[in-house]
């Protein structure tokens, strides 16, 4: 018996880590597919209203997002302090929505073309009169599904 | 040199961290947060060449206007209506429960699941605002008729599944959804009061 007990003799075999990298590795790959990094610079202020009876927003490759709001302060001095409206990365008349939309619609798949949303992040002190107009720009250019993005109000 | 070598391994143990390094950043700078809102669908675009009335078709008991003025203040049907009391003014509008000749009137239809109900299909609440109304007050109106819909349809579904609404399967949501059916319409811009643009 004494044979196999021996002290010392053998080490104690270390748990095979090599692949943990992979695995990690794995993860974050995963993690890099499924969230989308937007890159926007926010050209405009704007705090969300608060609501109850939000929905989220099922696929985020399907979304446009519309900014509204008054300029920044570093934009104040080029654009004024009135209310206005962001694409992607620049300012825009209300008149270059419907081309700003029909752009996007069209790097699209075709099928997931009217599935297709927009997303108005506009500030809660705006007036109905630019959301009003941008909500016609909208319908001339097709784009129905429309969500007003709000922040989860506290009760 | 009789004795054979090990190839000496390369330590891969500190990998593990780098690869975990690399995780935490991107889980910290993507954006995660999910976007929410209060969906709705907009009607298609008015042809150019149709008359603007034309779609006026609609009995006056189904019909429930609510108005915000330029100073965010509500007009439900005929009368100055604080927000708080707005939702179960809705809620009475929708669900009809007495059968009053003055809300809308009620339309026997068939949904699985629950058999014939008369339901008051053919209501639209019809949302009109000034353009000088602010973004948050239209907003909370919005909210609050579509928190009138969710509790008419969570109080059926309990009743009748024991569930509530968002707890149903789709073809169970769908018979709820025939028996309370959103209509709001967004109505095409006016402006009321002395609009301040």
């Amino acid at each position: 018996m004494g044979k196999f007990s021996k002290a010392g003799g053998r080490e104690m075999p270390e748990l095979n880590t090599s692949s943990l990298p992979d695995l990690v590795f794995a993860f974050l790959f995963f993690i890099m597919m499924v969230t989308t990094i937007r890159e926007v610079t926010l050209k405009v202020e704007f705090h969300a209203p608060a609501a109850t009876e939000l929905q989220k927003l099922e696929k985020k490759s399907l979304v446009t997002f519309l900014y509204i709001g008054k300029p920044t302060q570093e934009y104040v001095a080029k654009m004024g302090s009135e209310t206005r409206l962001q694409l992607n990365d620049k300012f825009a008349e209300v008149s270059e929505i419907q081309d700003y939309i029909a752009q996007e619609k069209s790097s699209m798949k075709e099928e997931d073309q009217p599935y297709m949303t927009v997303s108005i992040k506009a500030d809660k002190d705006t007036k109905m009169g630019v959301i009003t107009d941008v909500k016609q720009a909208l319908r001339e250019a097709y784009a129905l599904k429309i969500s007003y993005s709000a922040r989860k109000a506290q009760n | 040199m009789g004795k054979k070598r090990k190839v000496p391994q390369m330590n891969a143990s500190s990998s593990a961290d780098i690869a975990f390094m690399l995780l935490i950043f991107f889980l910290i700078t993507t954006s995660m947060d999910t976007d929410q809102g209060l969906p709705r669908r907009l009607p298609p675009p008015v042809p150019k060449d149709q008359k603007k009335n034309e779609a006026l078709d609609i009995k006056k008991r189904n019909l429930l206007v609510v108005l915000i003025n330029s100073n965010n203040q509500v007009l439900c049907g005929t009368d100055y209506i604080d927000i708080k009391n707005l939702k179960d003014k809705v809620k009475e509008f929708i669900d009809n429960p007495n059968n009053d000749p003055s809300l809308p009137e009620k339309v026997e239809v068939d949904v699985p699941f629950f058999g014939k109900q008369m339901v008051t299909k053919n209501h639209v609440i019809s949302l009109q605002n000034d353009r000088g109304t602010q973004y948050a007050a239209y907003i909370s109106v919005q909210n609050e008729l579509v928190r009138a819909y969710n509790e008419l349809r969570d109080g059926i579904s309990k009743k009748k599944f024991g569930k509530a609404f968002a707890d149903l399967n789709d073809d169970q949501q769908t018979a709820v959804q025939m028996i309370y059916k959103q209509n709001i319409s967004e109505a095409e811009p006016k402006n009321y009061g002395g609009a301040k643009k």
